[in-house]
């Protein structure tokens, strides 16, 4: 919303004295955000003078069309300027810098030989002016808007500060200048005029019928005021300082009646719209479209309705899309005289959904979506009439109502509330004059407050305690900590996670959070199936190339790896810890209570079991070599160990036990992928990428991945530690041969499950698998310790061999004799 | 027996030793002094010729000088001794300052270490670090904040929603939901934050991406005012950013808290918007069953992209999420 300072004036007496960025400061400490102050007019210089076109001579031997234009500024002789744009014609008006002048942009203007002419000046659009955003051609005016050889930067009222503001959705009644200047004068304590107060004793007589108004539906509109006038002349226009203001709020001039509409919407706040009442059968109407048709507003968009939008129809057909935007066949035109002015209080959340339905948010919707003081249908309704008729030959034919102004009830407010949630001393005396200023009647007495018109938003309490706050001024309010509660610390989930980020990030990964999107092709060529495929889909993605939730770490992960390499990185470790969106419950028409007390346990239920498991994962992966090469040597590569050593670690780090066992599982290797399984659950996937998928994005070769699923791990047990034994430990080497497709881990267990409570310890130190015939060796050191004694010699022998027949019975394994 | 030979044996026994370079020299020498030849052992051997009462006193006299010959010996073996070693040592010396340290760098993520700050910070005071899920039900990020359907406050989001639509299924477009959550589930007081990950649908650009990441926090309790939200955001700004760190509150407008303000640091010469809040809206307290007539609360909510941004300078989003190592190794693990 913008806010011209020579605007505000009219309503606000503001002292010279106060500056710019005072009534700036001022509306920011209300609530108010300026974004921007417009300096307009800075940055140009005149003389700039309107002129009127005496002759055109068309040079024609350029590429473009030239014309070399003979002036009236007001001075003795001709003046004579080159310009190449070519919407005006001989006895028009326009404007022109002359030599010494200064536009925008540091443009000096200065007599000079162009085209094979001497050009004296410059004839001006409104953008090189710094006026807007219209470069269609040169600013045109007829003879009698303005005058001859007169200052055009005073003519145009071009110098002014322009406020930008943004307004919450909550006041919507500071989309108008009334609204801001209100706020203004409330903020700096200075003297303001409601320009409604002139318009309530203004009546219209009715000289003949008008056209008729009806609401259907009460709950669509709460009144309406429809006001037909005639005898317009279309050939009337806009007074410039109409047109001005309207163009600093930047909007465009467009004819006299849509241009005292959009005027009286500014200053008001309630949006109007003109019907040519030549184009309307019968009455007008406030009603549902009823069913599916085709619809042309006035931007020329075709558009289909739907049966729940709201039109303002007449007896035949559609007219206009309420409170959003009018249709093109009762669209005011060049020959309209006779016109219908509609200016209604719709349903906030009607206009909300024309609007969202039709994409189509206009200054109009924009403003009764945010609710519209219901009093002002009557009030900016005259102002047009007022408006129009003063400056064209219109006449007020009839008004017609329909309906009535509804507002919003009073509030009995406690005043010692205000204080008890501001933490301030406010007495009653101040929360009844701030209240005053912003426009609420307050009996002292009761405390009884009546908010006004324009702001529907004040229903309770807490709404007014937060009006007294902000214009008594948020500093006030002292800074105190709350009461301290007692004591709190982070949960054991977060700590593990925790604990395992800094691990990773210690032992050289470094953290990468990636965007939880995801696409078909990549689920699929990573090779999830089923389950692990399966996943939610956003109806209205920042793009189609990744409109699913993702449904694993790693792929993000590869993709964070090949733009690392892609810009030069060649060995390093990566991980991420979040969630994943496995679609493993369908999902349910929403629920949706009421709010304002607590909905019952069972719907309460319902909602959180509408909502979807979503899985905390971690999951690294490694590339390249796992350190870098240097004056030390060689290093050597990330291997499949690595993964696996990395996920086992994080099962460590968590105190839990596992099992391991070889998986066909994507996105690795499918012989070369292990699977961490606690408590019947795997938990965990580590290994070798496979193959296809390192080809595909270019990753070093046998780049290895790990996953776990952190949310699938049960809680640490408590430590109990054994006693820590002092007696003298026995250390025994055996050496098994066992087929190679037996794994290490069921050797381990049986030599383990056989050897008994006194092994301490059991260690692989030598693989060897060359012995042939499908065979590999495995070597162990078992160590013994008793916590009372010394073993003597006999013992470990007999536990020795009864891990090995153990291991024999188990797993096949024979003892190796050489 | 002449107690002036041993004198002067001693005193040459001395002067050989301390003369003696390296270890062969004193090992001479030492055959010189306390060898079978050397005059003190000859001596010694003397003795057993003496009369009983002349070879008490004469073994006393020899005895000693013996043992301040040995005295002698020891100094000088150990000097040598050192002095070999510091030689040896010498040789072994190498280039300390080579490079040494060929492990990758590994790091925490900003936006972690920054969660983590906030955490202990709030953890410290009492509260509790709540989550929630991501994807998220309507009602708990929209409507139970006051938030209702054909709302403009639902615009002001540029929300990204589940199919089916008819689900109201959304990625939450604010941490809140996890606030209802907790009023939903537990009695207050409630002093609780909670930092996680947000969506909303805006471009990823300089300043803004379609995923990012709030800290929320809120207080539930008896005679909670306004004047403790601005007690607790003063102490969390300077937590942040620095003892100086001045805050501001500027009235604006969330539909679950009301009054409702936007909170501005002062920080590095200039005004910055740093996050929204206010006191929760009475509506959003008596929709989580919480006795509006004995408890009131405040809520706040802040960036935290926004606040690495401003308080690292770091001046472009996409190093904060496009994961390039040599971004999130600056950072270690935020000691």
């Amino acid at each position: 919303m913008r806010a011209p300072l020579s605007w505000l004036r009219e309503f606000v007496e503001i002292p010279t004295n106060i500056t710019a960025e005072e009534i700036s400061d001022g509306l920011i400490r209300v609530g108010f955000e300026v974004e921007e102050i417009i300096e307009a007019g800075a940055g140009l210089t005149g003389p700039l003078k309107f002129a009127k076109v005496l002759s055109i001579e068309e040079i024609t031997e350029f590429k473009k069309p030239i014309r070399y234009v003979g002036l009236d500024c007001g001075e003795k002789e001709t003046r004579y300027v080159i310009c190449g744009a070519t919407n005006f014609a001989v006895g028009d008006l326009v404007v022109a810098a002359l030599p010494g002048a200064v536009l925008p942009g540091d443009f000096h203007i200065a007599a000079r030989e162009t085209y094979g002419k001497t050009s004296n000046g410059m004839i001006c659009s409104s953008r090189e002016l710094g006026l807007g955003d219209d470069h269609s051609g040169i600013m045109v005016f007829a003879e009698g808007d303005v005058e001859i050889g007169a200052d055009a930067i005073a003519g145009l009222e071009i110098n002014d500060t322009i406020f930008d503001i943004a307004v919450n959705p909550d006041r919507g009644y500071a989309l108008s200048i009334r609204g801001v200047a209100r706020e203004v004068a409330g903020s700096l304590n200075l003297k303001y005029s409601d320009p409604v107060d002139a318009l309530r004793k203004i009546t219209f007589s009715d000289t003949g019928k008008g056209v008729t108004a009806k609401i259907e539906d009460p709950k669509t509109a709460s009144v309406f005021y429809l006001r037909t006038l005639s005898n317009f002349d279309p050939s009337a226009k806009t007074p410039m300082w109409m047109r001005r203001r309207i163009e600093k709020m930047g909007m465009r001039s467009i004819s006299l009646v849509v241009d005292v509409t959009n005027y009286v919407m500014l200053e008001l706040g309630q949006p109007l719209h003109a019907f040519d009442k030549a184009k309307i059968s019968g009455g007008l109407t406030i009603k549902r479209a009823g069913k599916g048709q085709s619809f042309t507003t006035l931007d020329g968009q075709v558009r289909q309705l739907d049966p729940d939008d709201l039109m303002v129809c007449d007896d035949k057909q559609p007219l206009a899309l309420a409170g959003t935007m009018g249709g093109q066949s009762s669209e005011i035109s060049e020959s309209t005289t006779d016109i219908a002015l509609e200016a209604v209080r719709f349903d906030p959340v009607c206009v909300a959904r024309n609007s969202r339905r039709h994409k189509l948010s206009s200054e109009a919707s924009r403003r009764l979506e945010r609710s519209v003081d219901p009093s002002l249908a009557e009030f900016a309704s005259a102002r047009f009439v007022q408006l129009l008729t003063a400056h064209s030959s219109a006449v007020h034919v009839a008004t017609v109502v329909a309906g009535e102004p509804k507002y919003a009830p009073v509030i009995k407010l406690d005043p010692a509330f205000i204080p008890k949630l501001l933490g301030l001393e406010v007495s009653k005396d101040e929360i009844a004059r701030v209240l005053r200023v912003i426009g609420c009647d307050v009996d002292e007495k009761s405390f009884t407050v009546d908010p006004p018109a324009w702001r529907s938003d004040l229903l309770t309490q807490t709404d007014l305690a937060e009006e007294v706050a902000r214009m008594i001024g948020y500093d006030k309010i002292p800074s105190i900590l709350p009461p301290r509660p007692k004591h709190a610390s982070l949960t054991p989930t977060q700590k593990r996670r925790r604990a395992i980020a800094a691990m990773l990030a210690a032992r050289g990964l470094a953290e990468v959070q990636t965007f939880p999107f995801t696409n078909q092709e990549t689920i699929d060529q990573m090779g999830f199936v089923g389950d692990r495929a399966a996943t939610y889909r956003i109806a209205n993605p920042m793009s189609e190339e990744s409109p699913l939730m993702r449904v694993h770490l790693v792929p993000g992960l590869i993709e964070v790896a090949a733009r690392n390499i892609s810009r030069g990185a060649k060995d390093f470790a990566i991980f991420e810890m979040g969630s994943i969106f496995r679609s493993s419950q369908k999902l349910t028409p929403a629920v949706s209570p009421e709010i304002g007390s607590r909905p019952d346990a069972k719907i309460i239920a319902a909602i959180y079991a509408s909502v979807p498991p979503q899985a905390f994962h971690v999951a690294g992966l490694l590339v390249g070599k796992t350190e870098s090469e240097d004056w030390q040597g060689k290093a050597r590569s990330y291997n499949w160990q690595d993964a696996i050593a990395y996920a086992q670690d994080i099962l460590q780090l968590c105190n839990l036990q596992w099992t391991i066992k070889r998986s066909d599982f994507a996105p690795w290797h499918p012989g070369r992928c292990a699977e961490l399984i606690v408590d019947g659950k795997a938990v965990a996937h580590a290994g070798e990428i496979h193959p296809r998928i390192i080809a595909k994005y270019g990753l070093p070769e046998r780049s290895v991945a790990f996953a776990v699923g952190l949310s699938a791990l049960p809680d640490s047990d408590i430590v109990r530690p054994l006693r820590v034994g002092t007696m003298p430990a026995a250390v025994q080497d055996v050496a098994l041969i066992v087929d190679s497709s037996v794994s290490a881990q069921d050797v381990e267990s049986a030599l383990r499950a056989g050897a008994g409570e006194l092994l301490e310890s059991i260690t692989l130190f030598d693989r060897y698998d060359k012995i042939g015939d499908g065979k590999i060796s495995l070597a162990f050191t078992l160590t013994f310790r008793a916590s009372d004694r010394t073993l003597t010699g006999a013992e470990v022998s007999a536990m020795r061999e009864a891990a090995v027949v153990a291991a024999a019975k188990a797993t096949g394994a024979v003892l190796r004799t050489n | 027996m002449n107690p002036a030979d041993i004198k002067r044996w001693i005193a040459a026994a001395e002067t050989a030793f301390a003369s003696a370079k390296d270890l062969d020299e004193l090992k001479a020498a030492r055959l010189a002094h306390l060898g079978d030849k050397a005059d003190i052992s000859l001596a010694n051997r003397a003795l057993g010729s003496m009369a009983a009462d002349e070879k008490a006193s004469a073994g006393k006299i020899i005895g000693e000088g013996k043992a301040a010959i040995t005295a002698a010996l020891q100094v000088a073996t150990a000097k040598l001794e050192a002095e070999r070693d510091a030689k040896v040592l010498l040789e072994e010396i190498v280039d300390i300052t080579l490079p040494v340290n060929r492990s990758h760098r590994g790091g925490l993520h900003p936006i972690s270490i920054i969660k983590n700050e906030i955490s202990d910070f709030f953890i410290e005071q009492g509260y509790s670090v709540e989550e929630g899920p991501e994807l998220e039900s309507g009602w708990l990020n929209f409507d139970a904040l006051n938030i209702p359907a054909d709302h403009p406050a639902r615009t002001m989001q540029d929300t990204f929603y589940i199919e089916p639509v008819g689900s109201g299924m959304v990625l939450r477009t604010q941490t809140s939901p996890v606030q209802i959550r907790s009023m939903l589930q537990h009695e207050p007081p409630i002093y609780m934050i909670c930092p996680g990950r947000t969506f909303r649908a805006d471009e990823l650009d300089a300043t803004h991406s379609p995923v990012f990441h709030q800290v929320e926090g809120l207080v539930v309790d008896k005679g909670i005012t306004m004047a403790h939200l601005k007690g607790t955001l003063d102490n969390f700004a300077q937590a942040m950013f620095g003892p100086d760190v001045t805050t501001r509150l500027r009235p604006s407008f969330f539909p679950f808290t009301e009054p409702s303000a936007e909170v501005d640091i002062f920080f590095n010469g200039r005004w910055i918007e740093w996050g929204g809040c206010g006191m929760v809206n009475p509506i959003v307290l008596q929709t989580c069953g919480i006795d509006t007539e004995i408890y009131s609360g405040f809520a706040f909510g802040m960036g935290l992209e926004r606040t690495l941004m401003v308080r690292h300078n770091v001046t472009d989003m996409h190093d904060i999420v496009e994961g390039d190592l040599r971004f999130t190794r600056q950072f270690g693990v935020g000691l």
